[in-house]
């Protein structure tokens, strides 16, 4: 029996305290939820286009299936098999590892913090469309009327037409959290999920009906054989599926510890990365049948209009939207479709940081949601609803992104697979209840062939970084914000791993009566020692 | 859209879309038999 942080084991009405997915369906919706998020739509496209096209979807399929779907499966099989945070996954894995578990919690955190903003955006430019308010200039209308940007700095004028709508956000995030795993996250997913294909195919079909989109799609999908002999490409396409994926910084470690220990996992796992890839697909056929419609206006070609991320959903779509017909229902599906996505993923992020709090601590659902959401709702209104909030969003989205989400999946994967060895045993896990078996193939995959490919992607990432500072923004901004956090993360985490668990957990392995293998409604195990009880729902 | 273009968005839906069907009738052909077994193990 492993040691303990107190004087008992494992509770038996442990699924009571820390919540659970009611269903498969309902886990496999929220991990859609969480994985299908802003990059899907406004990254795919644009990096499949610029590297290679057509061509891209070969490097992309294989990295998909020997990296990101194996990876995706590690994910799983630790939250699942250690049914905790990713920090207290980590502790029961081994002890000494608490602290990456940390660190990807901080990374979530801070992602958090700036992603609401985005959502914000969206969730205004969804009301813009009703009257297409940018009129002649979205970009003109975005940076100036809009955000206000000013110069390169840190100011504390405050933009209210950001404060409001990124006020709301939080405000619905933080109902949705308090209401718990399966009444908050849960039925979020169940509710909204199914809406936010309906509307993305609606816009798609939308768009591959005007005219012009046979251009676009003409310029995403020939392909450019060529580029197959380029690593940057191949890099592109593994850093693609893996920052789409949402893996290796906590989220699917935490939705895995929420679902049944009876679950096939491995199964879950390939309708998730499937979907995940599926909805990009369709976001890259909508998003350049649209930008098509938009050369063809303009008499331009489609490499003169086509862009990636800020640019396409906020100067490159308003054009768009006020060119075609119908251009308000595109409006409303494309900055609806971006709300949506990015509140599932929001909550995702939000709840890796929630529920390693209420592991460490002993507090129930209501208060471990007011003290992760309310300071995080705090620096997000102070630091992205100012004149300078564009550029702060900028720089930490690109190094926290980057080299946070990279260098901390990089480290777990290579402590988890060849420092604690437990590829062995998180596979024979999997295989309890999954099918496909996972076997040497995957261990393989998820010790050598998936840590080299983002090992690749940081070095390429990291030369391009210092051969020219980023977008040529001051250097103190970009080692502040930029390089200081990426540092300033894994020691933060590493100093939490250094306060002690709630009395009672237990830390040595995975806790008693987890074993898939073991009938359901066994007797547990362990001391039923009597210990206040907060149930998920927040009723201490 | 050239030939090329074409061939290659059927080949990625086929593909990706596909890999998604098979995956989801594979998960719901299995999860089926695992409940079926568990009721038995219930029965008994």
């Amino acid at each position: 029996m492993g040691t303990t942080a107190g004087r008992a084991t494992e509770q038996p009405g442990e699924e009571d305290r820390r919540g659970a997915f009611s269903s498969r369906r309902v886990f496999i919706l929220a991990a859609i939820g969480s994985a299908v998020g802003l990059g899907n739509i406004w990254r795919f496209p644009y990096v499949a286009y610029e590297n290679g096209g057509g061509a891209f979807l070969l490097p992309y399929l294989v990295a998909l299936l020997t990296a990101g779907i194996p990876f995706l499966l590690l994910d799983y099989a630790i939250g699942h098999r250690h049914r905790g945070s990713a920090p207290l996954s980590f502790a029961r894995m081994r002890r000494g590892t608490e602290g990456l578990g940390w660190w990807q919690v901080g990374i979530c955190f801070v992602i958090a913090v700036y992603y609401a903003a985005v959502i914000a955006w969206a969730l205004r430019y969804t009301f813009f469309s009703l009257d297409l308010a940018w009129g002649a200039d979205p970009e003109g209308f975005f940076f100036g009327e809009f955000l206000q940007a000013g110069d390169v700095q840190v100011t504390a004028d405050v933009v209210p037409g950001v404060l409001v709508p990124l006020a709301l956000v939080w405000l619905l995030v933080l109902v949705v959290m308090a209401l718990g795993v399966q009444r908050g996250i849960g039925v979020t997913s169940l509710a909204v999920i199914p809406v936010l294909v309906l509307a993305f195919a609606a816009l798609v079909v939308q768009a591959v009906l005007l005219p012009g989109a046979g251009a676009g799609l003409d310029a995403l999908f020939a392909p450019d054989w060529s580029a197959l002999t380029s690593a940057s490409v191949w890099a592109a396409a593994f850093g693609q599926i893996f920052f789409s994926l949402s893996v290796g910084f906590g989220i699917m470690i935490t939705y895995a510890s929420y679902v049944h220990r009876r679950e096939d996992m491995v199964g879950s796992g390939l309708v998730v990365g499937f979907s995940n890839s599926a909805f990009e697909l369709l976001a890259g056929i909508g998003v350049f049948a649209a930008l098509g419609f938009m050369a063809q206006a303009n008499g331009v070609a489609v490499d003169e209009v086509a862009s990636g991320g800020i640019g396409l959903a906020f100067v490159a779509f308003p054009a768009i939207i006020s060119e075609a017909p119908a251009g308000t229902l595109l409006g409303v599906l494309f900055f609806g479709s971006l709300v949506v996505a990015g509140l599932t993923s929001l909550i995702s992020v939000l709840e890796v940081v929630i529920s390693a709090v209420r592991d460490k601590l002993d507090t129930s659902r209501r208060t471990a949601t007011l003290a992760v959401v309310v300071p995080a709702a705090v620096l997000s209104l102070v630091l992205f609803s100012t004149t300078s909030g564009i550029y702060v969003l900028d720089v930490v989205d690109h190094f926290v992104n980057q080299y946070g989400i990279l260098v901390v999946a990089l480290v777990s994967m290579l402590v988890v697979a060849w420092v604690v060895r437990a590829l062995p045993g998180l596979g024979a896990h999997l295989n309890v209840h999954g099918r496909p078996r996972v076997g040497t193939g995957w261990r393989l995959l998820t010790g050598v062939v998936a840590p080299a490919s983002l090992a690749v992607v940081l070095v390429l990432a990291l030369r391009e970084d210092f051969a020219a500072p980023y977008e040529d923004h001051p250097t103190w901004l970009l080692l502040v914000l930029g390089w200081g956090l990426v540092v300033a993360l894994p020691v933060l985490g590493f100093l939490l791993a250094r306060l002690p668990w709630r009395a009672g957990t237990h830390l040595d392995g995975p806790p008693p009566g987890s074993d898939p293998a073991e009938p359901l409604h066994a007797a547990p195990a362990t001391d039923p020692a009597p210990q206040t009880r907060h149930d998920e729902g927040g009723r201490a | 859209m050239s030939a090329d273009a074409i061939v290659l968005m059927v080949v990625a839906m086929a593909v990706i879309w596909g890999g998604l069907a098979v995956a989801v009738a594979s998960l719901l052909r299995h999860g089926a038999v695992e409940d079926r077994t568990e009721d038995l193990r219930r029965d008994r």
